[in-house]
């Protein structure tokens, strides 16, 4: 895909002439500004990049990039990106896409690009409201909220996108938050260097309806005690003065203790991300009760699902040659009449 | 005309033989029977015999209804000539009955005086139950305007068998074999290519291919021995255009239609597709063709298959995905899509007998105002439409060869009836099929995503991974020429009258529109698709008695033809025969404004013939 003659990208290079239309304040910036200086680190030529989106705000994210892109329709970037990636393995291909858009109406698609693991790139946008539409609740929504569509609070109850990826045997999970440019920045190398389907949750603001969607996770005083980062062959520790972690209990319930007082590192679960049940097992980790993991989920290596359908091909050029038209339309029953 | 195969090592007759010029041959038993197969090979007996053919499946969508039940019964029916055949023929000539459900279900087709043969054993009290009788309609009388050959066919297969040590199931398994050797017999049938057929079938089991070639020659040779045949009959070869043949299906012949034109456009073919009754057997068939550059997807349902097709077009390749009604409404979106991003793609709807599940297994034509009219917005998409099983090679490659010219979805529409259908099928030579090769956009020089080609107005269609051609393509409006979205209201209509106008100007690609029949006169029928076969039969029955009927069948529904006005201003009357409640009649009355009238079936099944002629007569005289 790279090779070392490539021009030197900037930024700049992956911003397009459109105009940024998304309101003043919008979490989508950061994670826009930050795709934007990621790309040009991984020795890709911007041509083989491609950001393919469904219907949201987050959609309009391939506008926005000068690379090649779809804005297609609500929920189906998966399975359009399925497509060209099995057509075009070469392509860098990204998905970005929301919480209503990914996990409402387009959830089977999500889970089936997961499953087959299909080298994408797929960018979660949750700020768990519709904001195109204008504030309605969506599946990740907590339950009780009062949106417009649900004037007296939400009867549903949200579900979670990592679990959800995990479910669907996703090779690659992460989460981000939309402020924490480092993080972001660091998590998306990894999901590109990732071969396989990479899916990154991105906690982000809707300031106009949602504001404060994850406010105790992004607000200075509160981010340290609210989130724990997993960071593999390391203890679960996290706090300010990173002084407590999480334990799992002898019947493998995790639990908050403070160090100290006889409870050291050693004590702590070692986080291990090629490690499916424990990534599932952080994924059910919520606040108030605990904090909320950021990183990467769980990374582990399988062949893709583009790769093995090029295999097959090839395998059958091998063992049958190349097609001759004339010789499969002669196949069957045949005779001929003089 | 001399056949290459004519019927090897016939035997010679002793029995009294009679000459008839077509044969209509019904084989109906439970699902288990094996009636598709036994029906299938002696179709390729027939074939090969030198006749020309015709043949309609019949099978339940219950994959094994409870034995002995109507539900359960399967039937196939082949029509086979010593002249041209365009339909699997209307009455029966011969009934095969292996149990009293497929008697019932089949009788009203047979002709008065009709041969029926049917298998006794089967006539328990239990399974005359099943299907609904009180009494045995072997022992009542209400066969008696039938020629009934009764015929132990279980018993005299099992005495065939006793030796080889299967067990009962295994050897009451090859009866149908025992029936296709006796009606063989009957109709001077080569059986060589199906004893062939056994041997590579069953490879793997010396003793099943005993056991079936067995049952086989036991039948034949029962039809000899037994003092039940007092007469056979030969049907002489049909005067065919030399050439090399082989017998196709319309699924099949659409598979190979979309090889050979991924093939002359220079493109690896992609096709999406979930299973679906009567559509998956072109993805069976392109599953198994990967070394022709094919991607085959099964995709998790209707809509991610037109969708990762879509995603295909836009990485380069030739996208198709495939599918019946009720996959066809899920896949609309998707299809409106791809009208607004002008990319190629063709979507097949093999038109089922709806609506919502309906009818999964049997044909009709509903789906064509659904074609047509069926996306929201202005979204207008070429459809074209297979008129033969064979046809479906032609139809497939020509909607594949217009959606990349035009840079826009095409709807081809084939039925059930089409795709399970067999004819023969003189096989066209690869190299004088028309190429099309694809350019694709590589100079960044006065690029823009929509600006067109002046003469069929299609945008370029750029690979992705081409240096300097980035570009944003998407489901909302896009400004003329930039392709940059806009809310312009101007723009808006500007881009859906440009659309609009490259859809019309397909027009010009379509060849003049052949009449059959008589050239001007009383009566027009118009027809679109599956119906051709049992048309052309009627006007050519009609002319024959010196009616002023003539023929039109169109393979583009959108556009129209040009010519179309003026072969319609030749006749008297205008006829549309549909298997629907009359759509293709509603498009023309609105685009001509002339007084057509429809003639509508619903039923699952193809016209008759005698229906049509009727009709048509009635018309002439109104």
């Amino acid at each position: 895909m790279s090779d070392s003659t490539a021009v030197k990208l900037s930024k700049k290079d992956f911003a397009s002439d459109q105009e940024v239309r998304w309101c003043p304040g919008c979490g989508d910036y950061a994670v826009l500004n930050q795709v934007q200086r990621v790309l040009p680190e991984l020795g890709v030529p911007r041509e083989n990049f491609v950001f393919i989106s469904g219907i949201g705000c987050s959609s309009r994210f391939p506008y926005y990039m000068n690379t090649y892109g779809f804005h297609s329709i609500h929920g189906r970037a998966p399975a359009i990106a399925t497509g060209l990636k099995t057509a075009r393995p070469e392509l860098s291909v990204w998905v970005v896409t929301g919480d209503g858009d990914a996990l409402s109406i387009g959830g089977n698609h999500l889970i089936h690009a997961l499953r087959r693991n299909v080298d994408l790139k797929i960018l979660l946008f949750n700020n768990r409201i519709y904001g195109l539409t204008k504030g309605q609740y969506s599946p990740t929504s907590e339950s009780g909220k009062v949106t417009k569509s649900t004037p007296v609070g939400s009867p549903d109850y949200p579900f979670d996108p990592i679990a959800i990826a995990l479910g669907a045997e996703a090779s690659f999970a992460a989460r981000s938050v939309d402020v924490d440019a480092k993080q972001l920045h660091d998590v998306l190398r990894r999901a590109y260097e990732h071969k396989g389907a990479a899916f990154v949750e991105i906690l982000q603001n809707c300031n106009v309806f949602n504001d404060g969607a994850w406010a105790p996770l992004t607000e200075k005083a509160t981010k340290a005690d609210a989130q724990i980062v997993l960071e593999h062959g390391k203890p679960l520790v996290f706090g300010k003065d990173r002084d407590r972690g999480i334990r799992l209990s002898p019947r493998l319930e995790p639990e908050v203790v403070e160090l100290g007082n006889g409870v050291s590192e050693s004590d702590l679960v070692v986080y291990d991300e090629r490690n499916p049940a424990l990534a599932y097992l952080l994924s059910r980790l919520e606040p108030p009760q605990f904090p909320t993991p950021v990183g990467v989920f769980l990374a582990v290596s399988k062949p893709t699902y583009e790769q093995r359908v090029a295999e097959q091909i090839a395998a059958a050029r091998e063992q049958l040659g190349e097609g001759d038209v004339d010789k499969l339309l002669r196949q069957g029953d045949t005779w001929a009449v003089r | 005309m001399k056949m290459s195969v004519a019927p090897p090592g016939e035997p010679q007759r002793v029995k009294k033989v009679e000459e008839r010029e077509s044969v209509v041959i019904r084989f109906a038993g439970d699902s288990g029977d094996g009636m598709q197969l036994t029906g299938m090979q002696f179709s390729t007996e027939s074939a090969l015999a030198g006749n020309d053919i015709g043949t309609l499946p019949d099978f339940p969508a219950e994959i094994r209804a409870p034995a002995g039940t109507l539900a359960g019964v399967s039937a196939f029916q082949v029509n086979f000539a010593s002249q041209e055949v365009f339909t699997p023929g209307d009455d029966v000539d011969v009934l095969v009955a292996m149990n009293p459900a497929a008697l019932r279900a089949n009788l009203g087709d047979l002709k008065s005086g009709g041969i029926l043969i049917v298998n006794t054993e089967a006539f328990s009290e239990q399974n005359l139950q099943r299907a609904g009788y009180a009494n045995s309609p072997l022992d009542d009388g209400s066969l008696d305007r039938y020629q009934v050959f009764p015929v132990d066919v279980t018993k005299l297969t099992v005495n065939a068998l006793q030796d080889l040590g299967l067990s009962n199931r295994e050897a009451l398994r090859c009866k149908n074999f025992f029936a296709l050797g006796m009606i063989s017999w009957l109709y001077h049938r080569p059986i060589e290519s199906t004893e062939h057929w056994i041997r590579v079938k069953f490879k793997k089991s010396a003793d099943l291919v005993e056991a079936n070639l067995r049952a086989l020659h036991a039948g034949y040779n029962f039809g000899e021995t037994t003092e039940l045949f007092a007469v056979s009959y030969q049907v002489k070869p049909a005067p065919i255009a030399p050439g090399f043949y082989r017998n196709i299906t319309g699924n099949n012949a659409a598979a190979l239609g979309f090889v050979a034109a991924s093939r002359k456009a220079g493109l690896p073919l992609f096709l999406g597709s979930y299973p679906i009754t009567p559509a998956s057997d072109i993805l069976h068939e392109l599953s198994s063709l990967k070394h022709f550059d094919v991607t085959t997807f099964q995709a998790e349902d209707e809509i991610a298959a037109a969708g990762a097709t879509l995603g295909a077009a836009f990485g380069g390749a030739l996208g198709i995905t495939t599918t019946s009604g009720p996959g066809m409404n899920l896949k609309m979106e998707t299809i409106g899509l791809g009208v607004m991003v002008e990319l190629p793609m063709v979507i097949v709807n093999i038109q089922r007998a709806g609506p919502s599940t309906g009818m999964p297994t049997k044909t009709e034509q509903a789906d064509l105002l659904q074609a047509m009219y069926g996306r929201h917005g202005e979204s207008p998409v070429p459809v074209i439409a297979a008129m033969t099983p064979s046809d479906c090679f032609y139809a497939a490659f020509e909607a594949a060869r217009l959606a990349i010219l035009y840079m826009t979805p095409v709807i081809l529409l084939t039925d059930g009836y089409l795709a399970n259908g067999t004819e023969p099928w003189l096989v066209p030579r690869f190299a004088d099929l028309p190429d099309f090769p694809v350019a694709f956009r590589t100079d960044p020089q006065g690029f823009f995503p929509y600006l067109r080609d002046e003469r069929t107005l299609a945008r370029p269609w750029v690979r992705p991974g081409t240096p300097g051609l980035e570009h944003r393509i998407g489901g909302l409006s896009k400004e003329h020429i930039t392709g940059n979205v806009s809310y312009s209201p101007a723009n808006h209509e500007q881009m859906i009258r440009i659309r609009a106008r490259k859809v019309a100007g397909i027009a010009r690609e379509i060849a003049p529109t052949p009449v059959g029949g008589a050239p001007q006169g009383d009566v027009l029928v118009i027809g679109w698709g599956g119906t051709y076969g049992a048309i052309a039969a009627a006007v050519k029955d009609l002319v024959a008695r010196g009616k002023a009927v003539g023929h039109v069948h169109l393979r583009y529904l959108n556009p129209l033809p040009a010519d179309l006005p003026d072969i319609l201003s030749r006749f008297r009357k205008i006829l549309v025969p549909e298997l629907n409640l009359g759509q293709l009649v509603r498009v023309l009355r609105a685009e001509y404004l002339v007084d057509a009238v429809g003639m509508n079936k619903i039923q699952g099944r193809p016209f008759k013939v005698s229906e049509l002629v009727t009709r048509v007569q009635r018309l002439i005289e109104a």
